[in-house]
């Protein structure tokens, strides 16, 4: 289970420093961000426009366009279920309705309590362990009704 | 000898439990006061029998699978060191039809090896592509490349040999090799499979396109979504430091080369060499207008070249066999082996390395053995997200770059998904829209626009709302996205859509006849 450190712009002004020498840095460091604080805090984004040279509005763009990088923390727990074709022919789309209905959210969404946020995801290069899903990071093939409840009872999990 | 037992450690015998078997296989070592060297390898590409294991016998190596962790004891009682008899005992995995009918030219290694070994990978021929490079220099190098006929095999097609010489040709205080490791086609796994299981190879592949193209840095842009072959490729780079494959006068040649990784953020489009290229940057993944080409003006204004993660590890065979023998494979333009990635709903799926022109009927009914849930095959998409769907009719289709052209289809990275006759076609032809609105970079208001447009008008047409003229609204809406897209994105969606309305006119409400039918 991830768990993420409290915003800090000394904390995000050390990570911004350690990448901004490298050539093309700014995904390098939003991803640090991200691995750091579980997303990329608001506050941080002027700080890594400055770093690189860029108005504020280019820096914000560039976050914005990328799915990965969230402006929220996520939940205690992320799952990530395969809604691309592969997955699709062995029983995806019932799997995800499975999900939410279980999980009372939609995608990109997180629980009430915290503990749960659901993301989509278009292919994990599982296509022949399909329907694949990652939680936490780690990956799961051949799911079906029982295994994804076993996994919806894991990131249910405080 | 100590036993040795082979365990894949492939994200997908991961996704299936392997993590959980090499532990019961460690555990079981223990409580018996046994010692076993267990060796972590790639996966063969036999999905449907991992979590795999072998072991080494003096009559070669026992195979099982598919192992769960709860068979271990039972596999030990039944003599596994030994390649004693149980009903997961496979065999020789060598005689696994699925196994034995394919040509492994460029995942030779994968699955055998010990995927982070030097000197396994030194013993199964490894090496000798790049010391041929070294030994022939750039331009008979480049040569060897373009008569081997290899095209690229990310999507596109395009001729590798020439694409380096071109960048050769080009003169700057710098030039980059970039290898696009975005593989984000539904469908397709071989780049991940390769960079887990075989990472020097596209190492070594890299490091003779540098010599070739005259580039001393190389970058791999791998998505996100593979942390395990960010983990495996990384690791491998720090050891090909250490045994001279990378760096200051590589291998002891004049040559330099190195490179890093840098991954990627959950955008399709960044597949895009152009789109990736900004990217790498450090810019949102916009798809550039060319020329100028990357070969000319890549990344960060240098000369590139930008080569799919398969091309790259194809090279050293090439170079270590020679080129004739590689072109001796295939038919027509398309020469050589392709990996072609059997996915979805198959009884045997996997990877599954052939000489270019066997057929999709061959691949699916024969190959793939049919459907993994026993109902009838319906429709196959070829060629990820933006490919073309199939049906039987078309089966007689061999794999090959302009066959699949002349049936308006592609191969694209030759993901092959296989559907049973549950699938509503009009659901995955309202899918391909919505995944082109989702991904699309925005350039172009046709691709930006029109998907979003094209999931309203499907829907319309499937709830029987006015449904004569909204069909034509589609056909239109597709011309225009073909003719108004600056990429493939925009551009080969109406593929997949097309294919569905043409081929499965019924799910659309649409009688066989081509007659409308009123809702
Ligand atoms: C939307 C889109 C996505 C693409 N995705 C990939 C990809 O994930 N991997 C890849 O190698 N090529 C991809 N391509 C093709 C690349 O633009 C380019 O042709 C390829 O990287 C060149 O390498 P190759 O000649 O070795 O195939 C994509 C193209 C488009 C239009
Ligand atoms: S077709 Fe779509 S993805 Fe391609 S350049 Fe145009 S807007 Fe971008
Ligand atoms: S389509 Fe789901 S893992 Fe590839």
């Amino acid at each position: 289970m991830p768990s993420f450190e409290d915003w800090s712009a000394p904390r995000a002004a050390d990570i911004i420093a350690a990448h901004t020498h490298r050539q093309g840095a700014a995904l390098p460091i939003l991803h640090a961000l991200q691995e750091a604080f579980g997303h990329v805090p608001h506050d941080a984004v002027p700080m890594v426009a400055l770093a690189l040279n860029l108005s504020r509005a280019e820096m914000h763009g560039i976050v914005t366009f990328y799915h990965d990088f969230r402006d929220t923390k996520p939940g205690s727990h992320v799952l990530k279920l395969c809604r691309a074709e592969a997955c699709q022919s062995m029983g995806a789309d019932t799997l995800a309705a499975q999900a939410r209905q279980h999980l009372q959210i939609d995608w990109h969404e997180t629980t009430g309590d915290g503990r749960t946020t659901l993301e989509p995801v278009f292919c994990l290069g599982l296509c022949a362990c399909a329907p694949a899903a990652m939680l936490d990071g780690k990956v799961h093939g051949g799911l079906d009704e029982k295994r994804l409840a076993a996994l919806l009872a894991q990131a249910r999990q405080p | 000898m100590t036993p040795r037992i082979f365990i894949s450690r492939d994200a997908g015998a991961l996704a299936l439990g392997a993590d959980e078997v090499e532990r019961a296989i460690i555990a079981a070592e223990q409580h018996r006061g046994l010692k076993i060297e267990i060796v972590r390898t790639g996966s063969r590409g036999l999905f449907w029998l991992e979590p795999m294991i072998e072991v080494a016998t003096p009559e070669g190596r026992i195979a099982y699978g598919p192992v769960q962790a709860s068979d271990v004891e039972a596999l030990f009682d039944a003599g596994l060191l030994d390649g004693g008899p149980h009903a997961l005992r496979l065999g020789k995995p060598e005689e696994i039809p699925f196994l034995k009918r394919q040509t492994r030219l460029t995942f030779a290694r994968c699955g055998i090896v010990d995927r982070l070994s030097p000197q396994d990978y030194r013993a199964h021929g490894g090496f000798v592509g790049l010391e041929k490079a070294i030994s022939l220099g750039p331009t008979a190098t480049i040569e060897e490349v373009v008569n081997s006929g290899l095209r690229g095999r990310g999507g596109a097609g395009f001729p590798t040999g020439i694409k380096w010489r071109t960048t050769a040709q080009a003169s700057a205080a710098q030039k980059y090799i970039v290898c696009n490791a975005d593989e984000g086609d539904s469908g397709t796994f071989a780049d991940r499979m390769i960079m887990e299981g075989d990472p020097f190879v596209l190492i070594e592949g890299m490091a003779i396109a540098g010599i070739a193209a005259g580039a001393t840095k190389g970058f791999v842009y791998i998505r996100s979504e593979y942390p395990h072959a960010i983990e495996i490729l990384g690791r491998a780079i720090v050891i090909a430091r250490r045994e001279k494959l990378l760096g200051a006068n590589i291998l002891g040649s004049a040559y330099d080369f190195d490179m890093e990784i840098r991954v990627g953020a959950g955008a399709y489009v960044c597949g895009e060499e152009t789109a990736l290229l900004d990217s790498l940057e450090g810019k949102r993944g916009v798809v550039r207008a060319k020329p100028p080409l990357p070969a000319h003006k890549g990344a960060f204004g240098m000369p590139t070249v930008v080569n799919n993660v398969i091309s790259l590890a194809t090279v050293p065979i090439i170079l270590a066999e020679g080129a004739a023998a590689y072109r001796d494979f295939g038919l027509g333009r398309s020469r050589g082996t392709m990996p072609i990635q059997l996915a979805g709903n198959l009884k045997y799926r996997g990877l599954f390395e052939a000489a270019f022109g066997v057929t999709l009927g061959e691949l699916v009914d024969d190959i793939g053995g049919g459907t993994a849930t026993g109902r009838p095959i319906r429709a196959v998409q070829v060629g990820g997200p933006l490919g073309s769907y199939f049906p039987r009719a078309l089966f007689d289709t061999p794999f090959d770059y302009e066959a699949f052209t002349a049936k308006n289809g592609l191969i694209g990275h030759g993901g092959v998904v296989v559907f049973d006759d549950t699938v509503d076609m009009a659901k995955q032809a309202r899918f391909a829209m919505e995944f082109c609105s989702i991904e699309s970079c925005g350039k172009c208001t046709p691709c930006r626009i029109g998907s979003t447009r094209g999931v309203e008008v499907i829907d319309k047409i499937v709830r029987g709302d006015r449904r004569p003229e909204n069909l034509a609204l589609l056909t239109e809406l597709c011309e225009t996205m073909k003719l108004g897209s600056l990429c493939a994105l925009g551009g080969f969606v109406p593929y997949p859509v097309t294919s569905a309305l043409t081929h499965f006119p019924e799910d659309f409400g649409i009688a066989r006849s081509g007659a409308v039918v009123a809702a």
